[in-house]
């Protein structure tokens, strides 16, 4: 019994890493095209700016908000400058936006030093058959699924939504027929980033401050990206429930490391066997 | 062999002709009497940034010439350095086979580039995919060898000793008159320099081949190279090895050097320097890419020496200007211009009567 709770706890923990860290990356490659390599710098900005919110006062939620709301900043910013010049050549868009990783990660390590003051886990923990559990990381799996919730309303139901999709498919007819595409393009950059702060926000109080942090995040969000594919609500949720399946199992068994190793061939085969990965499996067997 | 060996000048290098030649010959003359006039200590710093080169150029022929980014060039140079270690460390030092643990080094990085690059590119991952999950490799290796510092993890008499590396690695050697001939400070780097020319030149004659030509066309447009009726899989999938084994190249000698490898040579940020040493010299060009390894590699060293983290933001932030700027890089870049001058002041030099310009033979 006790078992059985605890590796389901485990793949709906993993479940809820998998979606958060990839969401934003996700969005990013699915209208762009490109993958945005600074995406774990994001992470750290969300992170950096909720625990030092609430070391000023600030209750936790109103920090990660903040922390979501600097990262989409600063993301806009970034898409305005230099981003936006690469939509026509994507694999140079991987190297530029390595540089941009490369001087944010050590920038922060001038400006803030390597490590920094931490926000304790909230809530404290449930004991449910005789095992005890982190009422938090239940809290995660929940605002994963409202964010997968939340991205379907703001795609499928409002404007922005229309004009995204619309751009995603065809981004020259879409601007021939009035749609805003350098605006679509710059919000949804920004959306992207601000997820990424969020997960930063979120998971700021169960892990170690430092301008390398994003570094423990890209792993998990590339191979969720790699094997769902180009699009956020078909493609990410099966990945990331397949892969959390296959990665608390191998953790289980044999260990944290052979969980991130179990990824990794999990995504080669997840390739190997489905084009396009899981975006392109539920597009076949809907038409 | 006459033919192959012409093979070195062709569409897909720059710098042929007399000019270009005889400045090659004197750099490797002024490179072979180099050690007679300098100290020990330069001698075997110039072979340790030598050592890189390797990577550079395979990542070249992978990026530049096959159109597949790469960022975990160094998964290969880890995976390399480890076997080298494990299998020096076991057989090498009392039966003198440093130089065949060298070679196994290099099967084996081949081996896992020959695994993940079948996965890879017959599942079709192309683009940013193939930069994101050879990322992805690199830093899972890391991530692996980071946790074997318990004594368990151990391979005969190699402890893998995680997070702090593998130590006491035998330097190559070879039988001797004397005993033994150790591949240390100057015979080191003489080694370094026969292996970088002999890289180079078969390089260029492997671009300049058909396959290299192929390799190019599928570069430019994969869709129609596979119309064209070539198997492009079959050539992406052997430059990746063959670059990628070039990485392994690397990550053997530098351990055979340092007598060391620890998992921090395969994670960020040294996985994104092969990146920048081939984008800022010149990717689809493999002497831009020399010339630019060793430049970037001179600056970052002479920089670093004041601060890691300012060497760092400067370093990314000549790949971003670079790639926003001159996307081919400054090298191909500044030879581009050169021969697009040269070129009209012929024009402008020897007009015939017709008016149309002299081709001045093709040694030129």
């Amino acid at each position: 019994m006790l078992q059985t709770i605890s590796y389901l706890y485990q793949v709906a923990d993993v479940f809820a890493f998998l979606v958060l860290a990839a969401a934003g990356l996700a969005i990013i490659f699915g209208m762009m095209g490109i993958i945005n390599m600074a995406h774990g710098e994001f992470i750290a900005v969300g992170a950096y700016v909720t625990t030092y919110s609430y070391q000023a006062g600030a209750p936790l939620v109103l920090g990660i908000l903040l922390g979501s709301a600097a990262a989409g900043l600063f993301g806009i910013a970034l898409e305005r400058t230099v981003v936006r010049r690469f939509y026509h050549r994507p694999i140079d868009s991987l190297v530029a936006t390595w540089g941009i990783s490369l001087i944010m990660t050590q920038g922060a390590l001038l400006l803030f030093g390597s490590g920094a003051p931490g926000v304790g886990t909230p809530f404290g923990s449930v004991a449910v058959a005789g095992g005890s559990f982190s009422i938090y990381r239940l809290v995660l799996l929940l605002i994963a699924v409202l964010v997968l919730a939340g991205l379907y309303l703001v795609f499928m139901k409002t404007r922005f939504g229309v004009h995204a999709r619309a751009t995603m498919q065809n981004a020259a007819m879409a601007r021939s027929l009035g749609v805003p595409v350098d605006r679509v393009y710059a919000a949804t950059f920004g959306l992207g980033a601000a997820l990424a702060g969020l997960a930063g926000g979120l998971y700021a109080p169960t892990m170690t401050l430092s301008p390398m942090m994003g570094g423990s995040f890209v792993i998990e969000a590339f191979v969720t990206v790699v094997a769902g594919g180009a699009d956020v609500l078909v493609g990410t949720p099966p990945a990331a429930i397949v892969l959390a399946v296959i990665k608390a199992t191998a953790t289980s068994f044999y260990g944290q490391v052979y969980g991130v190793m179990g990824l990794l061939v999990a995504v080669c085969i997840v390739v190997r066997v489905l084009p396009d990965g899981f975006t392109g499996w539920m597009t076949r067997r809907s038409t | 062999m006459k033919n192959l060996l012409s093979l070195v000048n062709g569409p897909q290098t720059f710098g042929q002709g007399r000019t270009f030649w005889s400045a090659a010959l004197l750099l490797l003359v002024a490179a072979l009497f180099f050690p007679l006039f300098v100290s020990n200590y330069t001698v075997g710093n110039v072979a340790f940034f030598a050592v890189w080169v390797f990577m550079a150029l395979g990542l070249s022929l992978i990026w530049g010439y096959g159109g597949m980014l790469s960022f975990g060039q160094t998964a290969f140079f880890g995976m390399a350095g480890y076997s080298y270690g494990v299998i020096a460390i076991n057989f090498g030092q009392q039966s003198n086979l440093t130089f065949l643990s060298l070679i196994l080094a290099l099967v084996m990085a081949g081996l896992l580039a020959l695994l993940i690059g079948y996965f890879m590119i017959y599942g079709r991952i192309t683009g940013v995919f193939v930069g994101i999950v050879t990322l992805s490799l690199t830093l899972t290796l890391a991530t692996f060898v980071n946790q074997t510092a318990g004594p368990e993890w151990r391979i005969g008499r190699a402890r893998l000793n995680g997070y702090n590396g593998m130590t006491r690695i035998p330097p190559l050697s070879i039988p001797w008159v004397d005993g033994k001939l150790y591949f240390e400070g100057t015979a080191f780097y003489f080694l370094v320099l026969a292996l970088l020319v002999v890289t180079y030149l078969g390089l260029r004659i492997l671009v300049n081949s058909r396959f290299g030509n192929v390799l190019v066309a599928i570069r430019e447009n994969p869709d129609r190279a596979e119309l064209l009726g070539y198997d492009i899989r079959r050539y992406q999938l052997a430059a990746f090895v063959i670059g990628s084994t070039l990485a392994g190249l690397s990550g053997a000698l530098y351990t055979a050097w340092g007598q060391f490898i620890a998992p921090a040579s395969m994670a960020l940020p040294a996985a994104a320097m092969p990146i920048i040493w081939v984008a800022v010299g010149g990717r689809k060009d493999l002497t831009a890419t020399m010339v630019g390894t060793l430049l970037v590699l001179w600056l970052f060293q002479s920089l670093i020496v004041i601060s890691q983290q300012y060497a760092l933001i400067f370093i990314g932030a000549l790949l971003l200007v670079t790639i926003l700027f001159t996307p081919g890089g400054y090298l191909v870049w500044l030879m581009e211009h050169w021969q697009a001058y040269t070129e009209r002041r012929r024009e402008r030099a020897v007009p015939l009567p017709s008016g149309r310009p002299v081709a001045e033979g093709a040694a030129e």
